[in-house]
C-alpha cells in the first residue's frame, strides 16, 4: 500500500513537474557571438533560466536585418529577441520588421528613479531598449612601438612617424568620421561637415594617404586576431574585443580613445515573434540595474543606464577594475562621437556605393 | 473507303480502328506513364530551381512599394506632366501629403524612405521627418505645408524622383546594376564616376573566372594524364592526393591557404630564412586578387582534373603509338592525336569550373582583401547588409543571362555536343 501510494505521489509530482515545463516557453535569443555572448549568457540568460524555468536557445548572428526580414516576409518568425544596433532598430522600426515595446514596464532603479530617466538620453527607442554602450576605437601593439605609441586618431592616419600595416572595418562606417577627425574637424561637427560632398571628398582624401598600408577586416573578432598575429600594427576595433584579447589573454595592445565612434546595442523583438510576452519578459529583467552591471563584469561595454554604473565591479575572470575601461569613463569619453544613424539611414546606399567603388580602385 | 478506293489498304485491329492510330494511341500512353515517373523529379526541379529563379529575375524589376503603401499618391505623381511644369500642382501636393500621414500611421513610410533614398540619396528622412511633421497638420494648403515641412519639396529632384519609383514596375535596379540611373527629366545617364562599380566588377569577375579556368586547365592536365597512364598503384595515389582536398571543407582549405601566405605567414618566413627578402619586404600574396586567384585555383582544380582524367582514360594508348609507328615526332602524335580526343574533357571541365568560379562568393569574401573581390560578394552584401534585395535581384539577373550568353557562345563555337564529363 505504502509503495503504491509513493508511485502515486511520484506521478503526481512528475506530471506537475511535466505540466510547469510545458507552460515555461522556449526562448531564442540571437546575438553576436564570441566574448559578447558568452558576457550575456553569464549576465542575463543564466539567471534568468533559473528564476523563470525558461530554456533559453542562444543562437548567433552577423548583424544587419537580413534575417528578420526573411523571417518576418515568410511569416516564420523562428526568433523571439535579437541584439540590434541603433540604425537597425530605427531602419526596422522604420520598415515594420520590429515590434513595438512599451518602456514604461521596464523596471526603475534601486533608489526608485523611474526607467525613462535612469536609461541615459537617446537609449530608449520606441521599438528597441539598450543594455550596451561599445565603440569602435583604435588599438596598437605595443611591442612595434618601444620609442612610445599613437595617441591620437591623427596619428593612425600618420604611417610616417608610426610605420606599418593598419587594419580597418571594410565599409565607410566609421572610417569617414575617423578620417574627418583626423584631419582636424572636432567630434561635434563631424556629421556636419560630411553632410557637405566636399566633407565627404576631404574624409575620402584622408583615407586615401593610407589606402595601401590598409588590409580590411568585416568580423569583429579579425581584429584581435590581425594584431596579434603581427599582419597590423594598429587596427580599428570594437573596445570589449581588445579588451577581452589583454584581459583574458594578455596580449600587449593598448586602445586609444581619441576619436571613438560609441554606439548602443538595444534589445528588438521580430515582428510576429512567436515567443513576444516571454521575450519582454526578458527584456524587462536583463535590462535592470543589477543585471547591466554585472554584464559590465564579463566585457568592457558601459550599461545604458544611469544607475548602473556604480555598480561595475572587476572583470568575473581577470579581476581588473572594469571602470576605467569602459568607453562611458571620463578620460575615454572626451573626444568621443556618438554614431549618428538617422544621418547614415540617409546616406548609406550612396556613400558603400562609392566606398566600394575607391576601394577597388 | 476513299482511301481504299484508291488502291491504299487500312489495316486495322480487330473492332475496327485503324493500326495507325491504335499504335499512336499506346505508345501515348506510354509516354503519359514515363511521364509520370520523372514528374516528381521536374516538380522539384520546379520548385527550388526554376521557381526561385524566376522570381528572383522578377525581384528585379518588381516596384510594389509606392503603388501599394502610397496608392493615390503614385497615382497623382504619374498623372502630373513633369514637362509641363517645374513643381506638380497644389493637388498632388494634397495627395501625397495625405497619402504620407496614411502611411505613417500603417507603419509603412519607412519601406516608402528606404524605397526613395535608392533613386535620390539623402532623401530617406525627407520621408520620415516629413510625414511625421505633416500629421500635425489639419487642412492645406498642402504645397506650403510640406514647403515647411521640408525645404526638399521645392525641388525639381525630389519629384523626378517620387515618379520614378511610382510605377508597379521599374527598370532603376537593372539600370543600377550597371551604374547607370535616371537624371531629373528622366533621361538614361552614368552614374556619378565615383559610384561606378558593377560593370567593372562584372569584367573584373568574367576576366578572373577566364584565367582561373585557364590556370586549372594548364595544371589539372599533366596530372590528369599521369593519372591515367601510370600503373594502378600510383595513379591511385595521386587520385587521393586529388580527392583528399576536395573532401576537405572549403573553409579549412581557405584558410589554410591565409596561414601559408600571410605576410607573417610560413611562405614568407621561409623565403625571409633564406635570405630571399628581407625582413621588411616580406611579399603581400593574400588579401588582394593573386590571394583569391591561388585559393580559388586550388578549390576549383579537382573539378577539372575529374573529367579530364575519365575522358583519358579512355583513349587507347595504341592510338599514340602508331601515329609514332608511322613517323610522328612524340610532340606531333601528343598535339595531332592525343590532344583531340581530350578536348570533350577539357570542354566539360572548363565549363564547370567556369560556371563555379563566376559564382564565387566565400573564397574572394575571405582571402580577395580590397582588389579581390568579386560579383557575388557585392549580391551577398545587398542581401544582407543594405537589403536593397531589388538590386541584389537585378545584379543576379545580369550575371545569369551573361552565363547564359556565354554558354550559347561556347555552344555556337564548340558544341555542348562535344562535352563528356566520363
Amino acid at each position: 500500500m505504502r509503495v503504491i501510494l509513493k508511485s502515486a505521489l511520484l506521478a503526481a509530482a512528475g506530471s506537475l513537474a511535466v505540466s510547469v515545463a510545458a507552460q515555461a516557453q522556449d526562448l531564442t535569443v540571437v546575438s553576436w557571438g564570441g566574448a559578447y555572448t558568452k558576457s550575456q549568457i553569464e549576465a542575463y540568460h543564466k539567471p534568468y533560466a533559473k528564476k523563470a524555468g525558461v530554456t533559453i536557445n542562444s543562437e548567433d548572428y552577423n548583424g544587419g536585418l537580413a534575417e528578420i526580414k526573411a523571417q518576418v516576409e515568410s511569416g516564420n518568425v523562428v526568433w523571439d529577441l535579437v541584439d540590434l544596433e541603433l540604425s537597425d532598430v530605427v531602419l526596422g522600426c522604420d520598415e515594420g520588421l520590429l515590434e513595438p515595446i512599451d518602456a514604461s514596464v521596464l523596471p526603475p532603479a534601486p533608489d526608485g528613479t523611474p526607467a525613462a530617466k535612469d536609461f541615459l538620453p537617446g537609449t530608449i527607442h520606441e521599438c528597441g531598449i539598450a543594455t550596451i554602450i561599445w565603440s569602435t576605437v583604435y588599438a596598437y601593439d605595443k611591442t612595434k612601438f618601444p620609442g612610445g605609441g599613437p595617441k591620437t586618431m591623427a596619428d593612425f592616419f600618420d604611417t610616417k612617424q608610426f610605420p606599418g600595416k593598419r587594419a580597418m572595418r571594410k565599409g565607410p562606417k566609421p572610417n569617414l568620421e575617423f578620417a574627418l577627425v583626423a584631419d582636424g574637424v572636432p567630434a561635434d561637427q563631424v556629421y556636419d561637415v560630411l553632410s557637405t560632398p566636399e566633407g565627404v571628398d576631404r574624409a575620402f582624401a584622408m583615407l586615401d594617404r593610407i589606402k595601401d598600408d590598409v588590409l580590411w577586416w568585416e568580423a569583429g573578432a579579425q581584429p584581435p586576431q590581425m594584431l596579434a598575429d603581427g599582419e597590423v600594427v594598429m587596427a580599428t576595433a570594437y573596445n570589449g574585443r581588445i579588451f577581452n584579447a589583454v584581459a583574458t589573454e594578455g596580449k600587449p595592445f593598448e586602445i586609444v580613445w581619441d576619436g571613438q565612434v560609441w554606439d548602443l546595442d538595444l534589445w528588438g523583438i521580430p515582428k510576429g515573434a512567436k515567443n513576444k510576452k516571454a521575450a519582454l519578459e526578458f527584456i524587462k529583467f536583463s535590462t535592470d540595474t543589477q543585471r547591466l552591471a554585472d554584464q559590465a563584469a564579463w566585457i568592457s561595454y558601459g550599461p545604458a543606464r544611469a544607475s548602473s554604473i556604480p555598480l561595475i565591479g572587476k572583470h568575473a575572470e581577470a579581476g581588473i577594475p572594469m571602470g576605467p575601461h569602459m568607453p562611458t569613463a571620463p578620460a575615454n569619453f572626451k573626444n568621443a562621437i556618438q554614431n549618428d544613424f538617422a544621418w547614415w539611414a540617409d546616406h548609406q546606399d550612396e556613400l558603400n556605393e562609392r566606398f566600394a567603388a575607391w576601394l577597388a580602385q | 473507303m476513299a482511301e481504299a478506293t484508291a488502291g491504299k489498304i487500312v489495316l486495322t485491329t480487330a473492332d475496327g480502328v485503324p493500326l495507325k492510330r491504335k499504335l499512336r494511341q499506346t505508345q501515348q500512353l506510354m509516354k503519359r506513364r514515363a511521364f509520370t515517373l520523372v514528374l516528381p523529379l521536374l516538380a522539384f526541379i520546379g520548385i527550388t530551381f526554376v521557381w526561385p529563379i524566376a522570381l528572383m529575375v522578377y525581384r528585379g524589376i518588381d516596384n510594389p512599394v509606392l503603388s501599394e503603401f502610397m496608392p493615390n499618391a503614385a497615382e497623382a505623381v504619374l498623372d502630373w506632366d513633369s514637362s509641363q511644369s517645374e513643381l506638380p500642382p497644389e493637388e498632388v501636393f494634397a495627395i501625397v501629403a495625405r497619402d504620407l500621414v496614411q502611411a505613417r500611421k500603417d507603419k509603412t513610410v519607412g519601406k516608402v524612405a528606404t524605397r526613395l533614398n535608392y533613386e535620390l540619396p539623402g532623401s530617406r528622412s525627407l520621408i520620415t521627418s516629413s510625414a511625421r511633421k505633416l500629421s500635425r497638420v489639419e487642412d492645406g494648403p498642402w504645397m506650403e505645408a510640406m514647403l515647411k515641412a521640408d525645404s526638399d519639396w521645392g525641388k525639381r529632384e525630389t519629384w523626378a524622383a517620387l515618379q520614378r519609383i511610382a510605377p508597379r514596375y521599374t527598370g532603376s535596379f537593372y539600370l543600377a546594376a550597371l551604374d547607370m540611373t535616371y537624371d531629373e527629366n528622366g533621361a538614361i545617364v552614368s552614374q556619378p564616376e565615383n559610384r561606378q562599380i558593377y560593370v567593372t566588377l562584372f569584367v573584373r569577375t568574367l576576366w578572373v573566372s577566364l584565367f582561373i579556368t585557364l590556370a586549372c586547365a594548364l595544371l589539372a592536365y599533366p596530372i590528369s594524364y599521369l593519372m591515367a597512364t601510370q600503373p594502378l598503384r600510383i595513379s591511385n595515389l595521386l587520385m587521393i592526393l586529388v580527392l583528399l582536398p576536395f573532401w576537405t571543407s572549403l573553409l579549412v582549405r581557405t584558410t589554410s591557404w591565409i596561414v601559408l601566405l600571410q605576410t607573417e605567414g610560413v611562405l614568407n618566413d621561409i623565403m625571409v630564412a633564406l635570405g630571399l627578402i628581407g625582413d621588411e619586404n616580406r611579399i603581400q600574396m593574400i588579401y588582394n586578387m593573386t590571394g583569391t586567384i591561388v585559393a580559388m585555383v586550388h578549390i576549383l582544380l579537382p573539378f577539372m582534373v575529374l573529367p579530364l582524367f575519365s575522358v583519358m582514360k579512355t583513349i587507347s594508348p595504341s592510338y599514340v603509338r602508331a601515329a609514332q609507328s608511322l613517323g610522328a615526332t612524340p610532340a606531333r602524335a601528343f598535339w595531332k592525336v592525343y590532344f583531340p580526343q581530350t578536348v570533350p574533357g577539357i570542354g566539360a571541365g572548363s565549363i564547370l569550373v567556369f560556371i563555379l568560379a563566376i559564382g564565387y562568393y566565400i573564397t574572394p569574401a575571405l582571402v580577395g582583401g580590397r582588389t579581390g573581390q568579386l560579383i557575388s560578394n557585392f549580391i551577398a552584401f545587398h542581401m544582407q547588409k543594405s537589403l536593397n534585395w531589388g538590386l541584389a535581384a537585378a545584379l543576379g539577373g545580369i550575371l545569369l543571362f551573361g552565363v547564359l550568353a556565354l554558354y550559347w557562345l561556347y555552344n555556337r563555337l564548340v558544341g555542348i555536343d562535344n562535352m563528356k564529363l566520363g
